[in-house]
């Protein structure tokens, strides 16, 4: 058998006959009983093939699990194919599977025959079974046969948008395949994977980037819709698809966010600090300072990698040091230390990798690696590759404080018995001492000892180590030069002798007496020494003769004579060139005047560096940045770039708004000023700010700086919760919800003085509100972990219901909510008083209603509460107690076990009002008191909001006519009849969708109540200049009437 | 990515080969052969090869390589990680992962690697999953498929494939309902001659055997999680129950699976368990040696040590030895050089020694390095250092587990350095 297997090229023909009836025995230990009798028989494809055509399913199995066995050791088994490709249909689907492994392996070369199998894969497509659409597809798209290249493609699109993430996980490998067949579907194929990129499924997620990297790695803009959603799905993508995202990611950070590498080193941290700071003085410092932001999209991929470094896939932690290494601020870098130190433990070629990058790291930032020095000690069980890479970051973490700890290990290492190993400890030693000027002398005392070491290969290295350590202070050691020259006839590797010559040549009149005894000797020796030695022995003697012409003039004659003879052209060129230079004739009389300053110049020291010096313009963890070559295929890190482009260009627009949950919610995850284009927008805020703060400056602010201000506001706020762990974003986000909706409805009457005056209120209180966002953290995390993960899913991602199944797979909370609702158009941010601190003695609580659909039951609409404790000393175990009317239905929140004074916290509660205005009253206990506190809600909050179309609506409104329809006329205020649609301030009093008109005097709304779902829809028709008509249709005419009263007075008033 | 598979035994036969893509000549192992010839030692060819049009990237398990060819950029971890994933899937479904156990099963590895890669990205390497697709070839089902004609592949999409717990299938049914944790520690460490540590640390796993009927909700709490400050986690562990509580929160795979290794590496909190003392000495031209060791117990916490061996790679100039132990069994190989003393249970009252003389070969010059002398051991019921699990609840389901721990402590790299320090530098600070 094993001889058998030492031959490597395939083999084909009588001979593979002969092999096969071998080679199967042992594979075929639950073979038919009649196999044993053909074992021997040369007709053995033959036999296969009978079996492949019988008609008993165990026959043919038991072939292919042979042919299979034939495969897997290389033998050609591909005479086989008619016979194999008529089971592809077959039921049994072990049998099945094999014929695919088969067809992948040998369709290539046997086109023709292939196509026989493709009708089969065309019917299986369409199967009801995802895993048959899957496998039909996978083995379709193996087949490289380019006749089929239009059918895969039609296999590829229709995959693509299969019910099953499987299937669309299988089409994105199946782009791979069918771009490495035909490149000129290239443009095709980016459809596709345009289309799969926007899949929200964590499972193709990997699967797509991946794809995308391979056919059009540069089509950068195809990411930029998908970035956030990408980064937020990281942590469930499986672990290969995470390493493929991670690269990918790092690749577009670089070349969408300026650089965090700042000159002046001011830290996050500082302007963090800043912030708190309420003197208005030191803001506008640093406005001027123009201080770094990052930008929230990238602290958002570095937060959201972070929790993978705890990854056991090693690949994994890797790829999120690499990104941390790439793109994060310097001081951040050093938290991926201790996972990589962690990989050490991992399988040796884990390790060999690792320490590679290691090494490359260390070079750049020793601090970083410096406290786990003692992690990079060499062990004798390690493999030499291993143990040099040890050594090579040992030395580059080597420092004055602890030379002397790392010298003595090395002396350890010089004494092993691997000797490769003990040379490259010297060579160590020798950049030890080079870099650090304090141990020099002792080092090269040390070395200067190991001359006396028995092993040849040790002492060469010493030699060459000393002999470029001496050349870096070549005063006071002629010791040492007079030690080696005494040493000399014991050394016999070249190079060392090679080193000594030069030694003696360079420092000649250092050694006036000995030097040309050295010579001496190598003359009689010159015939027999190796090229290297020669060459060496050529420039002592034309050193030597050049400063002591008296001595060496016959030797170096002789030496020069024998040059002129010698084997090698290199040294009878070096002997001729070195003749024509000092030894005086009339011809050469110009050169050889230079001949001393040519010969004996002083000559720079060598620099001793690490191998890894240059390393670094590889991308980290990269397989280039392991052969430190570029392979195929390898991706250039670019630049950061200098000015950032567009951020706007991340934000996801909503196009559907019947799929989304929250429309408002994507676009407000931009919080950063994109100055050339929002200028506008955020100067006004800006001034707003000022004056709100109470600030006695000119209003003459320049709107850039303004608007600075403002950037730096919300960029630190970010700042400060990219510290906190991912959950509070979704509060994060809907402060922004809150913030930029705010300014819009702002936007409009900025001209106006009394207006301002109202809204830099409302900013101050708004200020307030973000300097306590961060607290909130905590109240998010005191609901249930689950939850919290699901109610900061829904916020931050827009997720669309498509995702929901897998999310209630993970809590078992009812999400089941109709389809046709939609997201909030606009969340009011007023805050109602559920109970003044005073009566609280000192527990303050205000609620709002955020407009979300409530998680826990779709009936119940829900509430934010912010609990505050104004007192001195911690409140604990603030909970819900009783409730009236005792049937209420309330969502409590988790009790919090304890508010410290000046925190704040918010939770969220779900209140079942049964549709009506009535008081939800309860009691909102602390361990020592009870408060009765009460929630009144408007009406406009008992609804949420629908989308509909137009003619859906009229026919909704139809069936709601008579005595379930109200209506007004009222005289709306000038400005709500011009500068603004509408809508703002209906949406501001209830909680409704827009409902797109084909009229522009019509503007209609519809909603549901939230406990029994009864659809209300409100028209609003102008009429004229000032007066407009405002019709309610809803079953619930009580409410109908309630919500008529509270829009006129809102649209009347204003 | 992966292009193709070579698996390669050590005497450097190919035994299989599987391609993702497009066939790769076996010849490419050739570069692989040359650089495996080159390497003195089997560990120590480069895990990465470049050849001209191709890169090789390999793993040494079980003694036999397993040779990724890649055409293109690549991280090479992922290849590496891949590799291995590939032999714990092969040992998990053959109980062993060698050159007989592949060629008996090679269907059964071809049906796998198929699954496993697609196009040479992983699809499928979720133990539990696989398992769904091709059942593990076990002696009753081999007999029951030939008699009745079923297959071992299944025919639908494991479940955990589309769930977000993609490591654990559905409807798993147990009668028992049984989960075992094992808490091993392996300690790493270099002692000098004087007795003094190097360097010491632990590397602590959670192994688990889970048999839960249904979806359970397993959480685990420790008496001092603040050991673990540097953990890695199977896939399945709520990491930010952690961050906030230091609480270990999952829903379970089936069956065996590492759920948490950790690293402790704070050189104080690691007690060292036992001490050599040994004296090994050559004399300058003579051709005999002497040879003494002594071991004993140090800092247990009242656990015996058990199964301790060790083991010396004495010097090249030593011929034979002739050592007499007081307990247990001592082998000298007198080509390989490697001294092995099996000496079993420590007993603290009377301690075990190995003493005796050396021969030399004569002429041959006194090694200058007194061998490194590796140990391993065992210390039952006890974690080095001093992790404990304090509970163990479970939600989600209504019976009542049986729950079991175990805690032990190994010898991982142990080893004494036996060298003559400060003879011949003299470092100033």
């Amino acid at each position: 058998m094993s001889t058998n297997n030492l031959s490597y090229s395939d083999q084909g023909g009588t001979d593979s006959a002969v092999e096969v009836g071998q080679e199967t025995t042992p594979t075929s230990s639950n073979a038919g009983a009649g196999f044993g009798l053909f074992s021997v028989d040369f007709k053995k494809n033959e036999d296969l093939k009978e079996m492949l055509e019988s008609n008993k399913e165990s026959l043919k199995l038991e072939a292919m699990k042979r042919v299979v066995g034939l495969i897997a050791k290389g033998k050609n088994a591909s005479e086989l194919f008619p016979a194999v490709v008529k089971n592809v249909a077959s039921k049994n689907i072990e049998l099945k599977k094999l014929v695919y492994v088969y067809l992948v392996r040998y369709a290539e070369e046997q086109q023709d025959l292939a196509l026989l199998s493709i009708s089969t894969f065309q019917r299986a497509l369409k199967d009801p079974n995802q895993l048959i659409r899957a496998s039909a597809l996978r083995v379709l798209s193996s087949i490289r046969v380019p006749i089929i290249v239009p059918i895969m493609m039609l296999a590829i699109k229709e995959a693509a948008s299969d019910m099953s993430p499987y299937v669309r996980k299988t089409s994105a490998h199946a782009i791979q395949k069918l771009y490495s067949l035909d490149q000129d579907q290239k443009e095709l194929l980016i459809e596709v994977i345009e289309k799969l990129l926007k899949d929200k499924s964590t499972l193709v997620a990997g699967s797509v980037v991946m794809a995308f990297e391979e056919v059009c790695p540069d089509r950068i803009d195809l990411i930029h819709k998908n970035y956030r959603k990408l980064c937020n799905l990281l942590v469930d993508v499986e672990e290969w698809g995470q390493v493929v995202i991670i690269s990918m990611l790092t690749r577009y950070a670089r070349t969408q966010f300026t650089s965090p590498w700042k000159e002046d080193g001011v830290f996050d941290e500082h302007n963090e600090r800043a912030f708190y700071e309420s003197d208005e003085e030191k803001t506008r410092d640093e406005t001027e300072a123009k201080p770094y932001m990052m930008d929230p999209d990238h602290r958002l991929l570095l937060r959201n990698t972070k929790p993978l470094l705890q990854s056991r896939n090693t690949a994994v932690v890797m790829s999120v040091a690499q990104l941390y290494w790439h793109l994060a601020p310097k001081n951040e870098v050093s938290i991926v230390t201790k996972s990589l130190v962690r990989l050490l433990r991992s399988h040796r070629e884990v390790q060999y990798i690792v320490l590679q990058n290691i090494a490359t790291m260390s070079i750049q930032r020793k601090g970083m690696f410096e406290p786990y020095m003692k992690s990079f000690y060499v062990r004798s069980t390690d493999a030499t590759h291993i143990k040099s890479l040890k050594l090579e970051i040992l030395t580059s973490l080597a420092n004055e404080a602890n030379i002397s700890t790392i010298l003595r290990e090395f002396q350890t290492y010089v004494k092993s018995q691997d000797k490769q190993f003990a040379a490259g400890t010297i060579q160590a030693i020798g950049r030890c001492a080079t870099n650090i000027s304090e141990v020099t002398d002792t080092c090269l005392n040390g070395l200067v000892l190991l001359l006396s070491n028995r092993d040849e290969t040790v002492v060469a290295e010493s030699v060459v180590v000393i002999r470029k350590l001496l050349q870096i202070q070549p005063t006071q050691h002629s010791d040492i030069i007079k030690h080696m020259a005494k040493l000399f006839d014991n050394i016999t590797v070249p190079m060392a002798r090679a080193s000594i010559l030069w030694l003696m040549g360079e420092y000649c009149e250092r050694v006036p007496k000995i030097a040309p005894d050295v010579l001496r000797k190598m003359a009689k020796s010159f015939t027999s020494e190796e090229d290297i030695v020669k060459l060496q022995t050529v420039n002592l003697a034309a050193k030597l003769y050049l400063t002591n012409s008296k001595q060496t003039k016959l030797l170096t004659q002789y030496i020069l004579n024998l040059g002129k003879y010698d084997q090698n052209y290199d040294i009878r060129d070096r002997t001729r060139f070195i003749r024509q230079l000092i030894v005086p004739n009339d011809k050469n009389g110009a050169l050889s005047k230079y001949a001393h300053r040519i010969l004996l110049a002083p000559k720079p020291a060598p620099v001793l560096e690490s191998a890894y010096k240059d390393r670094d313009r590889y991308q980290l963890g990269t397989l280039s940045h392991t052969i430190n070559t570029k392979a195929s295929g390898y991706l250039e890190l670019s630049d950061w770039p200098a000015v950032a482009p567009d951020q706007s260009v991340r934000n996801v627009e909503v196009i559907e708004p019947v799929k989304e949950w929250a429309p408002s919610l994507g676009k407000t995850v931009k919080s950063k000023p994109a100055k050339s284009s929002d200028d506008k927008f955020y100067s006004d805020s800006g001034e707003e700010e000022e004056k709100g703060s109470g600030s006695s400056s000119s209003e003459d602010g320049s709107s850039s700086s303004s608007s600075e201000v403002q950037s730096i506001l919300s960029g630190r706020l970010h700042i400060l919760q990219n510290e906190r762990v991912c959950p509070e974003s979704g509060s994060d986000a809907e402060s922004h919800v809150q913030k930029n909706s705010s300014q819009t409805s702002e936007e409009s009457d900025k001209s106006s003085s009394q207006s301002e005056k109202s809204s830099s209120e409302s900013d101050s209180e708004k200020k307030e509100r973000k300097t306590k966002t961060p607290l909130q953290k905590k109240t998010v995390l005191g609901l249930e972990p689950i939850c919290t993960a699901c109610l900061s899913f829904l916020f931050l991602l827009n997720l669309s219901i498509e995702v929901l199944p897998v999310l209630s797979k993970l809590c078992p909370l009812s999400l089941a909510f109709p389809l046709q609702l939609s997201g909030p158009a606009f969340v009011p941010e007023k805050s109602h008083d559920l109970l003044h601190r005073m009566t609280g003695k000192g527990l303050s609580a205000q609620y709002q209603f955020p407009r979300q659909p409530c998680l826990y039951q779709p009936t119940m609409v829900s509430v934010q509460i912010s609990l505050t404790n104004t007192t001195d000393h911690p409140l604990e175990q603030i909970h819900i107690g009783d409730r009236s009317p005792t049937g209420l239905n309330i969502h409590c929140f988790n009790t919090i076990e304890c508010l410290e004074p000046e925190a704040s916290v918010t939770v969220f509660m779900g209140i079942d009002f049964n549709d009506s205005t009535q008081a939800a009253n309860f009691q909102l206990c602390t361990k020592e008191d009870h408060f009765s506190v009460s929630i009144q809600p408007a009406i406009g909050e008992l609804l949420l909001p629908i989308t509909m179309t137009e003619l859906d609506f009229r026919k909704e409104q139809g069936k709601l006519l008579g005595m379930n329809e109200s209506s007004a006329t009222i005289t709306m205020a000038a400005e709500n009849m011009t500068s603004q649609p509408i809508s703002r301030p209906v949406a501001t009093v209830a909680n409704l969708g827009m409902v797109p008109s084909s009229q522009d005097n019509v503007h209609r709304f519809a909603g549901k109540t939230a406990n029994s779902g009864a659809v209300v829809l409100v028209t609003v028709e102008l009429r004229g200049e000032s007066t407009a008509l405002i019709t309610i249709n809803t079953e619930k005419s009580v409410m109908g009437s309630m919500l008529l009263r509270d829009l006129k007075l809102a649209l009347a008033q204003a | 990515m992966i292009h193709s598979l070579f698996l390669v035994n050590s005497s450097g036969d190919i035994f299989l080969e599987k391609h993702w893509k497009s066939v790769v000549s076996r010849s490419v192992c050739d570069y692989f052969f040359e650089a495996q010839e080159r390497a003195s030692e089997p560990e120590n060819v480069p895990p990465v090869i470049p050849t001209p049009h191709h890169y090789l990237i390999s793993v040494l398990r079980h003694r036999i390589y397993f040779v990724a060819v890649i055409q293109s950029e690549v991280p090479p971890l992922f290849v590496i990680e891949f590799l291995h994933r590939v032999v714990d899937t092969f040992q998990d479904y053959f109980g062993v992962c060698t050159e007989a156990a592949i060629k008996d099963n090679v269907v059964v590895v071809y049906e796998l690697l198929e699954e496993m890669l697609d196009n040479g990205f992983p699809l499928a390497t979720e133990s539990n999953i696989l398992k769904e697709l091709i059942k593990p070839p076990t002696i009753l089902r081999t007999v029951v498929n030939t008699i009745t004609g079923s297959t071992n592949v299944g025919e639908q999409l494991p479940t955990g494939q589309l769930s977000v717990v993609p490591w654990r299938r559905t409807g798993v049914k147990y009668t028992n309902n049984e989960a075992y944790f094992d808490v091993v520690e392996e300690i790493d460490a270099i002692i000098d001659k004087s007795g003094s540590t190097i360097t010491a640390e632990i590397q602590g796993v959670i192994d688990a055997c889970v048999k839960l009927t249904g979806m359970p909700d397993l959480t685990l709490s420790f008496m001092n999680p603040r050991l673990l400050d540097d953990v890695s986690f199977h896939p399945c562990v709520r990491f930010k129950r952690w961050e906030a509580e230091r609480i270990l929160s999952f829903i379970p795979p089936d069956g065996n699976f590492r759920l948490l290794s950790y690293h402790v590496s704070c050189q104080n909190l690691v007690a060292i368990p036992v001490y050599v003392k040994h004296n090994i000495t050559f004399r300058e031209g003579s051709s005999q040696g002497r040879f003494e060791l002594t071991l004993g117990p140090k800092q247990t916490m009242g656990k015996g040590l058990e199964a301790v061996l060790i083991s010396s790679q004495l010097p090249r100039g030593v011929l034979n030895t002739n050592l007499n132990p007081s307990q247990g069994t001592y082998n000298f190989d007198p080509v390989t050089k490697l001294l092995s003393w099996d000496v079993g249970k420590i007993n603290p009252q009377k301690l075990p020694s190995l003493k005796g003389s050396m021969s030399l070969q004569a002429g041959a010059s006194k090694p200058d390095e007194n061998p490194t002398i590796n140990i391993q051991f065992k210390i039952q019921q006890s974690a080095l250092s001093g992790l404990k699990v304090n509970r163990l609840d479970m939600y989600g389901e209504k019976y009542k587990p049986f729950k079991g721990i175990k805690y032990m402590t190994k010898a991982g790299k142990f080893q004494t350095k036996g060298l003559l320090r400060g003879r011949a530098w003299d470092l100033k600070n």
